[in-house]
């Protein structure tokens, strides 16, 4: 009855407390948010896949889902090859600066193997599926243009790409086509969703 | 008077087991405080009638909301198939489905109103802040409800809007994408997204919404009511220390809020039974189809009541090689919201004191408010492209620029006692 109260010391054990408990909280918090990350199962299921692509004909696509998302595989002929410098001026991001790809991914062709072009098949306005027209002065109503080389066109808000999927000036989307990461097992099968670095 | 001492003279079983409770639970001193012995301002007009309304609104939600999760299953695989189950097989299904769908679009419609009431008398100004910052907080709690819901009918147009805006938060440099997968639990929308967008829509963000009106409801009747003359009738009471100008909730406000239930009702019940899709404002049309990851809808839109918001979105333009300003912007608006009770500087709180600036601020500022949200509901073209800009330009410029003109801005004299 006789002490005095000692509010310094008071105050000290308060603090203590109320910091003890907010870290129980902060590390009984962890297991309720890592619950929302992607499940054992979610991750299974978005395991890399395996294509074959010994029977595809040159000049052709084959379109595949990966993740929930259409990836798309371009066979490219020699002469659609060499379409892809002619056009830069066009293009908003001819050196893929400011888009999404695999370091390996950065060249005009903006693949491992020139030949077989992969990338995901979803604008990067709004996620619509750019649909092909590979074919030079193919045309959608005029909308292509007359020296059209050959590529994507997005047919919800116009945005067109070339056949290494960079996105040409003056559409609504912002950058070139997504290119997943991908590897080859061998000549006749690409491995979607598997890094070419870790291989190599 | 005179029945109330007949009461007392002969306490009824009633009025016995009234006691008992009061004994054990503060009921009559709850009923008084804030119903029957509230002082509400009598001046209130046809603006404030839309608190009381989303009150029922909200209840609405809640109890058609139980009804409609025993019909429906929160699976990718069958979530689509019941709500047409729900549609077409359960009795009175549709009624409870179509309640729902339209109640949603009614709070916001009932809210923005409720908002713009409280920019018209100065109801945010101080000492009303927190009351304020609780509403603004229902609005956070409410948009991210009504985005969750949207989700579960997993129709087409459910699933590309989830996907547009759940991508927003990959804009973010850095922790984008890790958040974007966290947020979904997978590497796309999938089953996994749709089952915790159901546990927060009908459990989590409920509770939420049921505690901060609670709070909100407190803190108004702690600080009392604002009124169209934005003075405080708390400064006038007569000798039994009640506000002068001021009459209790019950009966007289809960008389003219029935009233005002039944003239909302008639209008809901309208849209309820003969235009439930509102022309594809309510329900939109690519939501008739099942979501399918690999065909995006022709042109996608959120619901009328984010529009404005995904208007101000699209007129910023990416630059730097990220769309994160544009992520910005729209959280930027909301968040400006927060500080309004501190922007305004002008020494009266109602329009009908103010100068011709708040004035004319104001109207601008529903008018672009207005435009944003056609703007939001139309293809990223011109010209409405140029008119998000304007629009996003006056919204910003109505709260940043508040302190100075509302502080240049003429008044004329407040009245000491409200005026009718």
């Amino acid at each position: 009855m006789g002490e005095p109260i000692d509010r310094g010391r008071r105050q000290l054990l308060t603090a203590a407390t109320t910091l003890t408990g907010a870290v129980g909280v902060a590390f009984a918090a962890v297991p309720f948010l890592a619950s929302w990350k992607p499940s054992a199962r979610a991750k299974a299921l978005g395991a890399p896949v395996e294509i074959d692509i010994s029977k595809l004909e040159p000049g052709s696509m084959l379109k595949i889902e990966w993740r929930g998302k259409p990836v798309l595989v371009v066979r490219r002929t020699p002469a659609m090859l060499e379409k892809l410098g002619g056009h830069d001026d066009l293009l908003a991001d001819p050196g893929s600066e400011r888009s999404k790809q695999p370091d390996y991914a950065t060249t005009a062709a903006r693949a491992v193997n020139p030949e077989f072009f992969v990338v995901l098949g979803i604008c990067t306005h709004l996620g619509c599926l750019p649909a092909s027209y590979f074919e030079a002065h193919d045309t959608v109503d005029g909308l292509l243009g007359a020296d059209w080389p050959g590529g994507f066109f997005c047919p919800c808000h116009g945005s067109k790409f070339d056949l290494s999927g960079r996105v040409y000036r003056g559409v609504p989307a912002p950058t070139n086509l997504e290119i997943p990461p991908y590897t080859f097992a061998d000549s006749g099968h690409i491995v979607i969703g598997l890094d070419q670095s870790r291989i190599a | 008077m005179a029945g109330r001492e007949q009461e007392a003279a002969a306490p009824g079983r009633l009025a016995a087991f009234g006691a008992w409770i009061d004994e054990r639970f503060p009921m009559s001193t709850l009923w008084k405080e804030h119903m029957s012995e509230y002082p509400a301002p009598k001046n209130f007009n046809f603006w404030y009638y839309f608190g009381s309304i989303a009150l029922f609104v909200l209840a609405l939600q809640i109890v058609t909301g139980i009804f409609l999760t025993m019909s429906y299953k929160p699976s990718a695989a069958d979530a689509f198939s019941s709500v047409e189950y729900i549609m077409r097989d359960v009795e009175w299904g549709w009624l409870i489905r179509y309640l729902h769908s339209t109640g949603a679009s009614a709070f916001f419609i009932v809210v923005y109103l409720h908002m713009f009431r409280a920019l018209l008398y100065g109801s945010h100004r101080k000492p009303r802040e927190l009351l304020w910052i609780f509403g603004v907080l229902i609005y956070l709690a409410l948009m991210a409800e009504a985005f969750m819901g949207y989700l579960l009918p997993w129709g087409n147009m459910s699933y590309w809007g989830a996907q547009v805006i759940v991508s927003l938060f990959g804009s973010f440099p850095v922790i984008g994408e890790g958040l974007v997968e966290w947020i979904r639990g997978d590497y796309f929308i999938s089953d996994i997204t749709l089952n915790r967008f159901f546990a927060l829509h009908v459990v989590a963000l409920p509770l939420v919404l049921i505690f901060l009106v609670v709070a909100h409801i407190l803190a108004l009747h702690e600080v009392g009511s604002n009124n169209p003359d934005g003075i405080e009738i708390k400064k006038n009471k007569g000798p039994d220390g009640r506000p002068l100008d001021s009459v209790t909730m019950h009966p007289y406000y809960t008389v003219k809020d029935i009233f005002g239930l039944g003239v909302f009702m008639v209008l809901f019940a309208a849209v309820v039974f003969f235009a439930p899709e509102m022309g594809g404002l309510f329900l939109e049309a690519a939501n008739f189809e099942p979501a399918n990851p690999l065909l995006t809808p022709p042109h996608i839109a959120p619901v009328w009541y984010f529009t404005p918001y995904y208007a101000m979105l699209r007129a910023v333009p990416a630059f730097a090689g990220t769309q994160v300003w544009g992520v910005l912007v729209m959280f930027a608006a909301i968040l400006l919201l927060f500080f309004v009770p501190w922007l305004d500087r002008s020494p009266v709180k109602s329009i009908r004191y103010r100068g011709p600036i708040y004035r004319f601020a104001l109207m601008l500022f529903a008018a672009a408010f207005l435009m944003l949200g056609y703007c939001g509901l139309q293809p990223a073209v011109q010209p409405f492209q140029a008119m998000s800009v304007v629009g996003t330009v006056i919204y910003f410029a109505f709260f940043l620029l508040m302190p100075w003109y509302s502080r240049i801005d003429s008044h004329k004299p407040e009245p000491a006692r409200v005026t009718s």
